[in-house]
């Protein structure tokens, strides 16, 4: 395929045949079986439920019914996820022995199989999707096709008007026309700093240089995040044709994207993606007939988590040791080789074609007045719908946790929301209404970040919560600068110290103050925002790090060293089951008589906790 | 973590042997794997210690050994001095840059119980001797051109291993501390009725690659090793210091005879262009038979990475190079393998600067490097050695002469193959 015309015959004839994919009332005999093949309901069997059901539909002799392999849907929580179409009936937890039955009742006679309907938050069993709480607070824009198509047919994706807005771009509009266009959407890069996206563009046009290249940072490393995961996995050429758009601003004809290995389903899609691209002429010479070129090429990355930092990732396209550049020079002067380079992240990529084709005023008119459009979020921790989800910007805390998040499980009380990931910081209760955008994270000492959001319940210690980030950032320093090579390490002996009971006032003084030097003194992001989990947790949370230095007390018995537990007399029932159930024998009492805990015996597992019915140990 | 030793031998020396290694907190400087670093492609320039501030990279030290055999009354222990460390061992002692320092160096060394006092310079006589006439022979016979020296052990190494299949390039000769440690142990043993096996050989040297040339396999006539120790410019000072001398307050003393006799090409050997310079005077009147009268070859002197002249020998014109520094010198061997190279004849010396800032002289900070020209100062102190002798010219040393007419015979012929020449190696598996 060479002519805008070809596309879009394949568009047009494409949409009819999948108008029942959005359309619920759509006027057809077919029926589209939508499996979810993302990471998450892949690993609880969804490939061979998609087998199971082709097999089957073959067995039946059933010629309307297709079955359909899908990126994320985004309530992983309740995986593997089947929808029917049209009807966008909803199926959750769907067993690979359940498939029989689905056929069966659902397409043969009619009839929902009411076992597999997804509870909502109330409990009440929910047959469309767009009815669950959990999607209506929701806006999808560059989750979009994710869930919709195949993301392993380049067709389906036109059939969504995929590549209509390169098209549009190659065609009508000018280098200058583009970034103008995505300079007025408001749009910011979506890896965590937020710098406006319009503006880098502009910056790596206007830099000097022959030869310049475009870089997807896909490199998701944030402990629990998987958006970039998702969107890559469900919708890839969405970010295909975003590179290319960019690679036409500012003047380049090479693009890498450069993916963790750890992504193997995202790295396999992106593959065929850019296969299929190739073959239908959409990537390589003279796309759409003019005198543009444009390739892509996939670099993976080896696991170091530092090389979501654009300097680090460069270094390591570029074959070396994955460590940070000094910055200035930018990449957008000398990036990639020397080059001017743009790199944007794959979520910043994935809203690229839509602002072509809505426009500038249609983006800028979703969000806050300095965030503008949607922020996907991988929402997990204590929440009851652990997923993704995709809100405008300047929705509340609250409303992301308890609306869509579906608040927290066991009826437990929320503590604190973690954004960013180790480079962010945590956001206590008195915060939650706080609208969630770039600025105002920023002012309560957090961060958007890449966009995992882990929420926490009242059972979570927030100076174990600090320890923990601080060890991912100390075994994922690179090792260049000295801040953050020793003084990481230095700040987490602290924390270590602390939680064991060895802890003092003076080392929380000391773990501040360090905290502050290495944030200023670090030469990446990496360094520069290790120290955020300290830093916005003794805010919040100073007094929890007091107890654990003077009192020697951990009110949620996670620092098992300064756990105590003890049965009050008065609430004890005499019951005999934490007896029962200690693996220590270390509760003490016969018959009738108060049960207590022998200190020396117990090893703190909490069982005993757990098991009373009369809540009398704690 | 400063990583300046990793600047230095991947960016000036461009070898890259040595690098950061692990991950954060755990990160450190080493070679691939952490491997020997004689398991790597290291060439033993010595250059990362002399950039690192902090003094974590050192030398193998052999200072204990030395003391061992000083001590021992069975061992007669003879040590020579190369020409490049009495213009830097002051500067240990406080002294300026560039200040001659043979006199008390030669005390000192006394002072410390060496048994003799040598000097190097004389073996770099026999160098020249060997080696012009080798050129002269394979000039003449348009063999294997541009013949290259091998003074160098590190720039020999690095040949050995980046190209190993034009090791025909290099001179057959040994380094002169080599030659010179052969002669003691065979014609100044004879002479002296010294059993060889009890004499201890100790070469003071600026360089760290001496140190593993000394213990190359080939480095022995008939089961006796050349050379049984080396020591750098440094470990001396730290030698004299240990002993308490004060050296500034030394008499001057003049080196052991007979074998203290030096001209003043040997003198300039360890500068850049030094080897090259003293080759050309001896050279010269082997082919013309005539005395050459103006001795400087300034063309080969100064800075520059690569110097190319060419220089008129009788009627015939002689394309010569000089490389220092061994990302010079794979520039200079990367023209020999395509075949570009029109040059007759090679220097090189693997540290910029040649001997003067090998990596064993006494370590100047950045701050210095970079205001003082040291390698200036240290070559001007050399250049003026040489303008202060009498003899200039390495074949009219007498007491080579003598040597030669005496015990050796011709140059290049049987016995001094036998005592002054050596082969080379292919180490290819450690090619990058």
């Amino acid at each position: 395929m060479k002519t805008i015309e070809e596309l879009n015959k394949i568009r047009v004839e494409k949409r009819v045949e999948l108008d029942l994919r959005k359309n619920t009332n759509a006027d057809t005999r077919e029926k589209h079986i939508l499996v979810c093949n993302g990471t998450g309901c892949t690993s609880s069997k969804s490939p061979l439920i998609l087998e199971n059901f082709k097999k089957i539909i073959k067995e039946k002799g059933l010629t309307n019914v297709r079955v359909i392999k899908t990126g994320c849907f985004g309530l992983c929580a309740k995986g593997p996820i089947v929808i029917i179409r049209p009807e966008d009936t909803f199926y959750a937890m769907v067993k690979p022995e359940d498939c029989e039955e689905i056929i069966e009742s659902h397409i043969i006679q009619g009839k929902v199989v009411e076992r597999l309907l997804c509870k909502d938050i109330d409990g009440t069993k929910v047959t469309k999707l767009d009815d669950l709480t959990f999607y209506k607070k929701q806006k999808r824009i560059a989750l979009k096709n994710c869930g919709v198509i195949n993301p392993e047919d380049i067709d389906e994706y036109i059939a969504f008007d995929g590549y209509r807005a390169l098209a549009r771009v190659l065609i009508e509009m000018s280098q200058d026309e583009v970034i103008e266009t995505i300079d007025k959407s408001g749009l910011r890069g979506r890896g965590g700093a937020g710098f406006p996206t319009g503006k880098k563009w502009k910056l790596t046009k206007e830099a000097k240089g022959e030869t310049k290249y475009v870089v997807c940072n896909a490199d998701e490393g944030d402990p629990g995040a998987f958006m970039d995961r998702s969107i890559l996995e469900g919708d890839p050429h969405s970010v295909l044709e975003a590179m290319e758009i960019a690679g036409f601003a500012i003047g380049a004809n090479k693009g890498y994207i450069y993916v963790r290995a750890e992504y193997p389903i995202a790295v396999q899609r992106l593959k065929i993606a850019i296969e299929q691209a190739r073959k239908y002429g959409i990537l390589g010479k003279n796309i759409f007939g003019t005198s543009f070129d444009f390739d892509i090429e996939i670099r993976l990355g080896a696991g170091a988590f530092v090389c979501g930092e654009e300097t680090a990732l460069l270094e390591s396209i570029e074959g070396r040791r994955g460590q940070p550049r000094v910055k200035p020079p930018y990449p957008a002067e000398s990036g990639l080789w020397g080059c001017p380079t743009l790199i944007n992240n794959v979520e910043t990529y994935s809203n690229i074609a839509q602002i072509i084709l809505k426009g500038a005023e249609w983006y800028s008119s979703i969000g806050t007045a300095t965030s503008k459009g949607t922020k996907v979020f991988a929402l997990g921790g204590n929440v009851n719908n652990v997923g993704l989800v995709e809100v405008p910007m300047g929705t509340t805390l609250r409303e992301i946790v308890y609306d869509i998040g579906g608040g927290i499980p066991n009826g437990r009380d929320f503590k604190a929301a973690q954004t960013g990931g180790p480079s962010g910081g945590c956001i206590p209760k008195e915060h939650l209404d706080t609208p969630i955008d770039y600025e105002s994270l920023k002012e309560i000492g957090s961060m958007m970040g890449s966009g995992g959001l882990i929420v926490m319940d009242d059972t979570k210690c927030m100076v174990c919560l600090a320890k923990f980030y601080l060890e991912f950032t100390v075994s994922e320093s690179c090792g260049k600068c000295t801040p953050c090579r020793i003084g990481t390490k230095r700040m987490l002996e602290i924390l270590e110290k602390l939680c064991s009971g060895e802890g003092t006032e003076y080392d929380i003084y000391r773990l501040e103050k360090l905290a502050v030097n290495i944030k200023k003194a670090s030469i990446c992001g990496l360094g520069q925002s290790a120290p955020n989990p300290v830093i916005s947790t003794l805010k919040y949370f100073r007094e929890e790090f007091r107890q654990h230095a003077i009192e020697k007390e951990c009110k949620t018995m996670e620092c098992k060293a300064l756990a105590k537990i003890e049965i009050n007399e008065e609430k004890c029932k005499a019951c005999g089951l934490c007896q029962k159930n200690c693996p220590t024998n270390a509760i003490e009492g016969e018959g009738r008589e108060k049960r207590h805990i022998n200190q020396d015996k117990c090893i703190k597992c909490t069982t005993c906790i757990r098991s009373c019915p009369f809540q009398a140990i704690g | 973590m400063c990583r300046r030793c990793v600047a230095t031998c991947k960016n000036v020396q461009n070898i890259g042997a040595i690098d950061c290694i692990e991950r954060g907190f755990d990160s450190c400087i080493s070679t691939t794997y952490d491997h020997s670093l004689n398991d790597v492609n290291c060439t033993f320039c010595g250059q990362c210690i002399e950039s690192c501030p902090t003094g974590a990279l050192h030398e193998k030290e052999n200072i204990n050994d030395v003391w061992a055999k000083l001590k021992d009354p069975d061992y007669f222990v003879v040590v020579q001095t190369a020409p490049s460390v009495r213009v830097a061992l002051g500067e240990e002692f406080g002294m300026e840059i560039g200040t001659n320092v043979t006199g008390k160096m030669v005390s000192a060394l006394k002072n410390l119980g060496f048994d003799k006092v040598f000097d190097t310079n004389t073996g770099a006589d026999f160098t020249i001797m060997e080696e012009a006439t080798e050129f002269v022979k394979r000039f003449k016979e348009n063999d294997n051109l541009p013949m290259t020296t091998s003074c160098c052990p590190g720039w020999v190494r690095f040949a050995e291993m980046e190209y190993p299949e034009n090791l025909s390039h290099l001179s057959s000769c040994k380094s002169p501390h080599q030659m010179f440690g052969a002669i003691i142990k065979s014609y100044y043993a004879e002479k002296n009725n010294i059993d060889p096996n009890k004499i201890y050989a100790v070469s003071v040297m600026p360089c760290i690659a001496k140190k593993y040339e000394a213990k190359r396999d080939e480095m022995e006539v008939n089961g006796i090793r050349d050379v049984d120790a080396v020591i750098t410019t440094r470990e001396l000072a730290r030698m004299i210091k240990q002993a308490n001398i004060e050296f500034d307050k030394l008499e001057d003393d003049t080196f052991d005879n007979p074998m203290g006799e030096a001209t003043g090409a040997a003198a300039i050997f360890g500068v850049t262009g030094g080897v090259m310079e003293a080759a050309l005077r001896t050279a010269y009147e082997l082919i013309t038979g005539e005395e050459l009268k103006k001795l400087e070859f300034e063309s080969v002197r100064g800075t520059k990475g690569i110097k190319k002249a060419s220089v008129q020998i009788g009627d015939k014109e002689i394309k010569v190079a000089v490389a220092h520094g061994l990302s010079n010198a794979r520039k200079i061997m990367e023209e020999i393998k395509n075949g570009t190279a029109d040059y007759s004849f090679v220097e090189v010396m693997a540290c910029p600067g040649g001997c003067i800032m090998g990596g064993g002289q006494p370590i100047k900070n950045s701050k210095t490097r970079m205001t003082v020209d040291v390698a200036g100062k240290r070559a001007e102190a050399m250049y003026s050695i040489d303008e202060r002798s009498t003899i200039r010219k390495s074949h009219e040393n007498p007491i080579l002469k003598e040597i030669y007419k005496e015990y050796i015979g011709n140059p290049g012929e049987h016995k001094a193959h036998e005592l002054l020449h050596t082969h080379y190696n292919e180490m290819e598996e450690y090619r990058i």
